[in-house]
């Protein structure tokens, strides 16, 4: 079954097309891989899926519900997250604050007013341990290293315990040994927690050992998809995108 | 670090001296009484101007709406008669001691309630949006409402309007009473505001002060969160206002409700005087800031203006983060070396 389902999504930005026609399908408990050149329209289609903007046309449906035309907040409360290229964290606040508040908080107006309870602190604990943050925890975020704050944005999805996790280039600006590492957590995430991956990468070696399924997109439109070799021996994909 | 038992003990210990304080100096109690307010404004500035990183030039807008509420409540609550609509600047009420301090906790209340109502009415409408668009859209706030104010006449328009007298019959004088009253609120206002930043909704504005968009993303409502804080803000500056009212006893809309040269200047150079967005700061400020008005004023009168600028001009350029700002980041640094040295 599939847990997201986008169908003919457009979306222009005046004379820019940056998605036309784009159409993709997440079978839950998978990891689905986006492909593209730069400026093909991935992080457009990812801003579409998470409600960044309205779409033009299109449908996209997240669990069996129509969500196009619903705000971010809900979509994320829904359980759809993303992570950014850039990393988005709370620089003036500890790992351990940017950990608490990503919980699931603001329920009930009543308890919003109560510290974080301790399921929340274990919880921190045992994903900052998981993403090997556990020693930086008190240090305010913004004095992490880019990649420790990938990681850090990464544990702060998790603590959501979300269905479905949208990642943008998760391991852009991460050096080599610790682009391994998260590629077992990620696998790890997905294996054992069941949270369903659509990961946007550049670096080809990481989303063919990854991905189960690919989609590549060029110039905003859907160019192929299929299985990491198919994808691989695919000749219009070779000439758009991965070259000789 | 100053562990919380400590800091409670200094918390107490200060509160001991304050409370005996007028006893020892009755000529400064006005003085004193004022350095309890603008712990109040500066504290409840910060909220949103410091926490959540939202500057507002407009909070002077819940003072004076607090400050013309009560005096309202105090004048027609338990007296009547249409005549006074003529000169209204000019009716003195006068009640007993039960009405006076019935009218008063009703108008401080009903003040602050008409400003929470205020807060959301208006934050639903600009509080959507973001940062220095915020900030102005704020600046006319205050300003438009001394205009507003000037012109309805049920409230003495332009001229004013003056606040009941404090009954003469009573053992405790007017300035004792509004010292220790307003000590309340801003002791109130204090460990209410530390509860609630040490809070899952202390830490979701701090949260949209440091990335909105993430806190967004991550499923925070923003826009609720913002409009809250202003709204707990609005309430206790409004219940300031409305004790300021009686203080001074005449209510002008351009000079003292809205007046936003003084007090809605002041709320903010405290709050960033002792450093933004901690709790500690605005009070640290306020003491600071309206001492030194205090002092210069009584010193250097015809300077003091210019000796204040100054002091604030030292503050902006060495502790662009305030004084708890600037010994935070002190500490954060050092936190951050030894945890560097640990790694390695």
């Amino acid at each position: 079954m599939e847990l997201l389902n986008v169908k003919s999504v457009a979306k222009s930005y005046g004379g820019v097309i940056a998605n036309h026609d784009v159409s993709l399908k997440v079978p839950k408990g998978k990891i689905v891989g986006i492909i593209g050149p730069n400026g093909s329209g991935k992080t457009t289609l990812f801003n579409s899926i998470v409600g960044h903007h309205p779409i033009d046309s299109g449908e996209i449906h997240f669990n069996g519900k129509e969500i196009s035309s619903l705000t971010i907040p809900k979509i994320a409360r829904l359980g759809m997250l993303r992570t950014f290229q850039q990393t988005h964290i709370y620089g003036k606040m500890t790992c351990v604050q940017n950990m608490q508040i990503s919980s699931n908080i603001d329920a009930d107006w009543k308890r919003v007013f109560n510290p974080f309870s301790k399921e929340v602190d274990e919880m921190v604990d045992e994903l900052l341990s998981f993403v090997g943050l556990y020693k930086k925890r008190f240090l305010l975020a913004g004095d992490l290293s880019f990649g420790q704050q990938k990681l850090l944005e990464f544990a702060m999805a998790l603590m959501k315990k979300p269905k479905i996790l949208l990642l943008d280039e998760p391991t852009a600006g991460v050096n080599p040994t610790l682009i391994n590492g998260l590629i077992d957590r990620l696998r790890q995430v997905n294996e054992e927690k069941g949270i369903t991956l659509l990961v946007i990468e550049h670096n080809m070696r990481v989303i063919m050992n990854l991905a189960e399924h690919i989609y590549c997109l060029a110039n905003g439109t859907m160019l192929a998809d299929g299985k990491p070799e198919e994808i691989q021996n695919d000749q219009r994909v070779i000439d758009a995108y991965l070259g000789n | 670090m100053i562990t919380n038992d400590k800091q409670n003990t200094l918390i107490w210990l200060g509160l001991a001296i304050s409370a005996i304080v007028p006893l020892i100096l009755p000529n400064h109690i006005t003085v004193l009484t004022y350095i309890w307010v603008m712990i109040i404004l500066a504290l409840t500035w910060d909220m949103l101007g410091g926490q959540t990183g939202y500057t507002s030039f407009g909070n002077i807008l819940f003072f004076g709406v607090g400050m013309y509420v009560c005096a309202v409540v105090q004048r027609d609550m338990f007296s009547s008669g249409l005549d006074r609509f003529e000169r209204v600047s000019e009716v003195v009420v006068s009640l007993n001691a039960s009405e006076y301090f019935i009218s008063l906790a009703v108008g401080t209340f009903s003040g602050a309630i008409v400003a929470v109502i205020l807060a959301v009415i208006l934050g639903s409408g600009i509080l959507g949006m973001r940062g220095h668009y915020f900030a102005i859209c704020t600046l006319g706030l205050g300003h438009a409402a001394a205009e507003i104010a000037s012109g309805i006449d049920y409230i003495g328009a332009g001229s004013g309007m003056v606040a009941p007298l404090y009954p003469s019959e009573l053992l405790i004088g007017k300035e004792v009473f509004y010292y220790y009253a307003f000590l309340l609120v801003a002791v109130a206002t204090f460990f209410l505001f530390r509860k609630i930043y040490r809070s899952q909704f202390g830490l979701a504005l701090n949260a949209i002060r440091d990335n909105e968009n993430k806190a967004e993303s991550m499923g925070i409502h923003t826009t609720q969160y913002k409009i809250a804080g202003w709204t707990i803000s609005a309430f206790f500056l409004a219940i300031a206002g409305a004790g300021v009212g009686n203080v001074i006893g005449f209510i002008d809309p351009v000079e003292i409700a809205f007046s936003g040269p003084t007090f809605g200047v002041w709320m903010i150079v405290m709050a960033i005087l002792g450093g933004k967005g901690t709790i500690w700061g605005p009070v640290l400020g306020a003491v600071i800031l309206y001492s030194a008005k205090e002092t210069f004023w009584t010193y250097l009168l015809g300077w003091d203006k210019v000796a204040l600028g100054l002091l604030i001009l030292i503050v902006v350029v060495y502790f662009p983060k305030g004084i708890i700002g600037y010994f935070k980041d002190r500490k954060q640094l050092s936190n951050s070396i030894l945890s560097q040295k640990g790694d390695s």
